[in-house]
């Protein structure tokens, strides 16, 4: 064990204990609600250009959560040629990347995010972010439906798919347990290197930053995790560009429960307005009825004060003709008999006058 | 396919459909066995990747979807007073009613610990979750489904028709409490609406937190209204595509008041239906122009996206138009196929085909056949009691001792 080894264990035995629990409610991280960066949570520098992939920081964690050994011994750096990924059963795995010709190693386990996306999406609380800097799992909540995995924009978490009664999501813990007893986390105790430094979040940041700034030729100027996702309480610097050991540089500075957030937002709306803009499409299409039956009222009356109208004139007319036709008979009868009265009269006078009289009466007609 | 006549039409066990149900359903039963007593691994192809498989893109998205047809029309039917549809309702009700609750069943062999379903409503809720939106709506909906159907139940069962039953059938008034029931349609119509706006809308804010896994084509921040919209047309289109089967097989359940408005219902769906999926293309379009995201329309996921767009949303849309204008039944039928294939392209899309994008194809998940028997034992079980209950109950007709009593 190193002299800086020693000095972060000492360190963290002293802090761990008191700043495990002490830290009020009202500071604890709100998942998408207020935002807190925990400063005295922990963390862990991973600094890529000192790892040579040996794998003993696989073989701690194994060893302290006591997982099961992989088929492969851990010891057979021939795994290396495969890429893997953490699993149920590996909370944490090396890869070796070419780059450039040379191989670089790094490792992956959960990097712990100050606001992560699994407690985001987790629609039972089992992740929980731990004022240590943890992202803590309660097995006795979890349902099992892996929307966790879906969110991870680092895809961690392993699921046990053959365990038939009891599976649950697993990941790194950040040796959680072992931190409350004053222990590093297993990983950084097994590293022979001093590629991983574990310590407070802010100075580990410091510390990170100095080693950049020393050698500004040798590393990208820019701490994995820093801002990544929110902020990680897991950091990484390196040599080879992030990307190209298997970093992604696409994840996006903000937390990702923001992600979510504005469409949980518009529930309250929905439930506020479409209702009434549903009872208002209701209303409208009952007063469309309503004035529709209305309409064929209206319409009922008018056309029967049209009826009654026309049938009124109709009548007034046939009265009209029904008296002019009769004032047409008297007058005809008038007529008559003052032609017959005249025929009468004529019968002693000559015939022409009778001729006379006839035509007048045609044209009359 | 019977005429109309009142002949009754007697039902028969040994049917090429009965046997061929009996097969899938017998399947099923030894499948669920294995992965209750095995382990979800044993029938899946799922991994680490890929934690949503089959049974999510499928049972889940394409189920809820595809029962979008009950808020589509009741809403249409008691909100919009288009009361031509009434006969419509009891059958969309009805199919609404058994995908929800097959959702929930399929969800079953999908979660790790079938048993804590509940725990996120009543034990610990995780409010900053859309999976707790979409638990607590859907939870919501399936009892107001339950209570919208629940009417044609009560009608069946006030005719005592369990004999063994029937003792203890007599002395439940149901009558009065379907009277009840009844009374409630307005606000179980709203209530259902605004239901479905949320969890239907939220099944796509599920990928909003997986930016880098779904392909930017899918990934937009609209993903919540693109989904609410086709849940729409899926409901217009399967109110049409579930018409086309019931009217082959149970023509003779159907009343004639079901009969005289059914090409009508279709009709007015399907061209409903064309445009809703024009404004569904206008906005999927719009949102490639917005992020401008055109570039990726030259590489493979771009064609697998133009097929989706072209071929699952403008091609219905103009088939259902050209239906509209012919008044062509045929027609429509024709594009009701077409739209809810494009909206099961869309999902399996979403879920599978476009999510983890950047991985290499040897890494890529691709459904067991159990999960696929699984997927289809569920659809099976679903038509099975769609058939019971429209032989027993008066879905496709109305109960003579209640006409005109809605």
């Amino acid at each position: 064990m190193n002299r800086r080894k020693f000095l972060t264990l000492m360190g963290s035995a002293g802090l761990a204990s008191t700043a495990i629990g002490t830290l009020p409610e009202a500071e604890a991280a709100s998942v998408g609600g207020k935002f807190s960066t925990y400063p005295d949570s922990f963390s862990v520098l991973h600094d890529t250009t000192r790892c040579i992939g040996c794998r003993r920081c696989e073989m701690g964690c194994q060893k302290v959560n006591d997982l099961p050994l992989p088929k492969q011994p851990l010891d057979d750096l021939g795994v290396l040629d495969k890429k893997r990924r953490t699993s149920a059963d590996a909370w944490t795995v090396v890869n070796k990347y070419k780059v450039g010709g040379k191989d670089v190693f790094r490792k992956t386990q959960c990097n712990h995010c100050l606001d992560p996306a699994c407690a985001a999406a987790c629609f039972v609380r089992a992740f929980q972010k731990d004022p240590s800097g943890a992202v803590t799992y309660d097995k006795d909540l979890c349902v099992g439906c892996r929307y966790c995995m879906i969110a991870c924009p680092f895809n961690i978490p392993g699921f046990q798919y053959y365990e038939p009664w009891h599976p649950y999501v697993r990941k790194c813990t950040l040796c959680l347990p072992r931190l409350k007893e004053g222990k590093l986390p297993g990983c950084v105790q097994a590293c022979p290197m001093d590629a991983l430094t574990f310590g407070k979040r802010a100075d580990i940041l410091k510390l990170a930053k100095k080693r950049i700034e020393a050698r500004p030729d040798v590393y990208q100027h820019h701490v994995y995790g820093e801002f990544e996702a929110g902020g990680t309480n897991w950091l990484y610097i390196s040599g080879a560009p992030f990307s190209q050991v298997g970093l992604d540089e696409h994840i996006i500075n903000r937390p990702y429960a923001e992600l979510t957030a504005g469409a949980l937002g518009a529930v309250p709306m929905v439930i506020g307005i479409w209702p009434v803009l549903l009872g208002g499409a209701y209303m409208i299409s009952k007063r469309r009825e309503s004035v529709a039956k209305e309409e064929i009222h209206e319409a009922e009356e008018k056309a029967r004060a049209g009826a009654e109208e026309t049938a009124g004139k109709k009548l007034a007319e046939i009265e009209a003709a029904n008296l002019k036709k009769l004032a047409k008979v008297e007058a005809d009868a008038a007529k008559k008999l003052a032609a017959a009265e005249a025929a009468a009269a004529a019968a002693a006078t000559p015939a022409q006058d009778t001729e006379g009289a006839g035509k007048g009466e045609g044209e009359d007609a | 396919m019977s005429e109309h006549q009142h002949a009754p039409v007697q039902f028969r066990w040994v049917t090429p459909g009965n046997i061929l149900t009996a097969i899938i359903l017998g399947v099923g039963f030894v499948l669920t066995f294995i992965r209750f007593t095995q382990g979800i691994g044993a029938v899946t192809n799922l991994d680490d990747n890929f934690p949503w498989g089959m049974w999510i893109s499928f049972d889940l998205l394409c189920g809820v979807c595809l029962a979008a047809g009950g808020y589509f029309t009741s809403s249409a039917c008691y909100l919009f007073g288009m009361k031509r549809f009434h006969s419509a309702v009891r059958p969309a009700i009805l199919t609404a009613f058994l995908g929800y609750f097959f959702v929930v069943v399929a969800l079953l062999y999908d979660l790790g610990h079938p048993y804590r379903l509940p725990y996120p409503l009543f034990w610990s809720p995780g409010t900053t979750s859309v999976l707790y939106e979409v638990g607590l709506c859907v939870a919501c909906y399936v009892t107001v489904l339950f209570v919208e159907f629940s009417p044609a139940a009560m009608e069946w069962l006030n005719d005592q028709p369990i004999p063994i039953l029937n003792k203890f059938l007599k002395k439940i008034p149901w009558k009065s409490i379907r009277k009840v029931v009844v009374s409630w349609t307005l606000p179980m119509t709203i209530l259902g609406v605004c239901l479905s706006t949320m969890h239907q809308s939220s099944l796509g804010a599920l990928f909003l937190i997986a930016p880098g896994k779904l392909h930017p084509l899918w990934y937009s921040p609209f993903i919540p209204v693109f989904f609410f919209v086709s849940s729409m047309v899926a409901g217009a289109s399967m109110v049409i595509f579930e018409g086309m089967f019931a009217h082959a097989a149970l023509h003779h359940k159907m009343d004639a008041t079901h009969l005289r408005e059914a090409d009508d219902v279709v009709l007015s769906f399907g061209k409903a239906a064309s445009w809703i999926l024009l404004g569904l293309f206008m906005i999927r379009v719009m949102d490639v122009a917005m992020d401008n995201k055109w570039a990726y329309l030259a590489t493979s996921y771009g064609t697998l996206f133009l097929v989706e767009i072209l071929g699952g949303i403008a091609l219905p849309a103009l088939i259902y138009a050209f239906g509209a204008r012919t008044k062509s039944v045929k027609v429509m039928r024709v594009g009701s196929v077409i739209a809810v294939l494009g909206i099961v392209f869309n999902r399996f899309n979403v879920c599978l085909v476009a999510f983890h994008w950047q991985m290499p194809s040897a890494e890529r998940y691709f459904p067991s056949v159990w999960e696929i028997c699984i997927s289809i034992f569920v659809v099976t079980l679903i038509v099975t009691l769609y058939r019971f209950i429209t032989w027993n109950m008066p879905i496709l007709s109305e109960h003579p001792d209640y006409k005109e009593a809605h």
